[in-house]
């Protein structure tokens, strides 16, 4: 199984097997036309751990999620400075392809989206598309296994990816975005949609697949950011900046005694 | 990274309403901790069994009032998940709850020892068990004004003062061996005093935990203030 699932990876972004850290940025501006939403961050992405980004409505915390596969660029406007070096090579150098990028490193949205097509089809379209020619069969099962939603959709396949519940559609995109194998998963608010007993499934499976991915987590639940991640990064805005990082630390350490005043206060509730 | 100095601005009314009333209900709590203690060696003094049997009484609130604040806070906890600061004081209020409840079990202790010593009388008119009783919830009564302010600092001196206590226990129990060698016949009677005094040496020790947590609250670290507490290290130190 293995086997045919490392025939999808490319090398074609060179990887180093020896870096702890799997992404990091390097004095980060994110630009919207001429407002600055990213400000100055630098912060490393340490492999196969959930690091949970955590700030305010509108502090830029979805934005610089997206700053790491390139998403960014599909918003007019848009533009950045700095770096965001994936294995030590900046993926915003000219030669580098943005759709190898997205594949490499997946992302999982707010609302569940699978395509109108089959639980089956969800999974394999992707694969394809990326050149995939191993077994099809293997795959989609590995995939929905390592999302835990196998048991629940194995005699369904071929029934609408839509037709699923609210939390198994997300299981579904999480499937797909694993189905392409991608080193690192980005996820934009992936449980906000879903009841709470969805909701603590797709936790599980965040600790779960942080085994073998890096995840990135952008959640306004602090307690869901409490309860996935190994490390948090607090990010602001106030008057004069926006999307700064404020503090960045393990999660146990963050949650009990944070070091700065601004993270005490938004994690207790006295602001935000 | 220099917000230090931002003032926090008032929110979630609620649960800092519920916080204000749990260091309300410890200090209530300390009040008939301290209570008990006082009037548990002034009865022991005055052989007044009618005020001991008030002492056990008293017992029972001070435990009902321990649980009760045992359940308060696992209510704030799983309603507000509180963190960082908010988690820590809960947690060590919890701890200190115990500790209060613990010293009152000390009073009742010497309500008991009254109550059993029926009609024999005292071995020695009681001098320094009451200073030890007085000493005690002198500081009991500050290391609880220190955990209400978060006063890191006054949590840091109180515990040294369990010296004083220690050395009018070690005082009260070479008294004691000396009458027993005296007049071996006296060895029950000199026991009751020393079990008071031991409790009342208890009690001293109990406060330093209290600063612990006040300090724990304030700074995140648990720092053990007075390694030489260590029941070890007294008997080493014991006369």
């Amino acid at each position: 199984m293995t086997h045919t699932i490392e025939k999808i990876k490319t090398q074609r972004i060179k990887v180093s097997e020896k870096l702890v850290y799997v992404l990091e940025t390097k004095k980060l501006n994110i630009y919207y036309d001429d407002f600055r939403a990213i400000s100055e961050v630098n912060m490393k992405i340490e492999r196969n751990k959930v690091t949970a980004i955590i700030g305010p409505s509108g502090c830029g915390k979805s934005t610089l999620l997206r700053s790491f596969n390139r998403m960014n660029e599909l918003v007019q406007g848009s533009r950045i400075s700095g770096e965001v070096l994936f294995h030590g090579q900046n993926l915003y150098a000219p030669d580098v392809d943005p759709v190898e990028v997205r594949h490499r490193i997946g992302m999982v949205f707010q609302k569940p989206n699978p395509f109108p097509k089959s639980i089956y089809e969800n999974i394999a379209w992707g694969a394809r598309v990326h050149g995939f020619k191993g077994n099809m069969d293997e795959l989609v099962e590995y995939s929905l296994r390592q999302a835990a939603l196998w048991e629940e959709v194995k005699d369904i396949l071929d029934h609408s990816g839509l037709a699923l519940s609210g939390g198994q559609q997300q299981r579904l995109c999480i499937a797909r975005a694993l189905a392409v194998q991608p080193e690192v998963i980005l996820m934009d608010e992936p449980a906000s949609a879903l009841d709470p007993i969805s909701t603590l499934h797709i936790e599980d499976l965040i600790r779960e697949l942080s085994n073998h991915y890096t995840i990135l987590i952008v959640t306004h639940n602090m307690q869901q950011a409490a309860r996935v991640s190994d490390f948090t990064a607090f990010f602001n805005m106030n008057g004069d900046r926006s999307g700064y990082l404020v503090e960045y630390d393990n999660t146990n350490q963050l949650f009990t005694m944070p070091k700065n005043k601004l993270t005490e206060d938004y994690i207790t509730g006295r602001f935000g | 990274m220099d917000d230090k100095s931002k003032e926090t601005p008032v929110l979630r009314k609620t649960f800092e309403n519920e916080l204000q009333q749990l260091k309300d209900e410890i200090l209530l709590l300390g009040s008939m901790v301290e209570q008990s203690i006082l009037e548990s060696v002034e009865a022991l003094k005055k052989r007044d069994i009618p005020a001991a049997e008030r002492i056990l009484e008293l017992d029972k609130k001070v435990n009902a009032k321990r649980y009760a604040i045992e359940n308060q806070v696992m209510i704030v906890i799983a309603t507000q998940q509180p963190m960082a600061h908010d988690l820590r004081l809960l947690a060590s209020i919890m701890e200190i709850n115990g500790e209060l409840e613990r010293m009152g079990d000390y009073a009742k202790g010497i309500a008991t020892i009254n109550i059993r010593m029926g009609e024999q009388a005292l071995l020695k008119p009681l001098i320094d068990i009451p200073r030890m009783a007085q000493k005690g919830v002198d500081m009991l009564h500050r290391a609880l004004t220190a955990f209400i302010n978060e006063d890191v600092e006054a949590a840091r001196l109180i515990p040294a003062e369990d010296d004083e206590v220690d050395a009018l226990y070690n005082q009260v129990y070479r008294e004691l061996i000396t009458l027993i060698i005296q007049d071996p016949t006296s060895i029950e009677r000199a026991n009751w005093l020393l079990w008071a005094a031991h409790n009342l040496e208890r009690v001293a020790d109990r406060v330093t935990n209290i600063c612990e947590r006040t300090i724990f609250i304030a700074t995140g670290k648990i720092k053990d203030i007075r390694s030489s507490d260590d029941e070890a290290q007294k008997l080493k130190n014991s006369p």
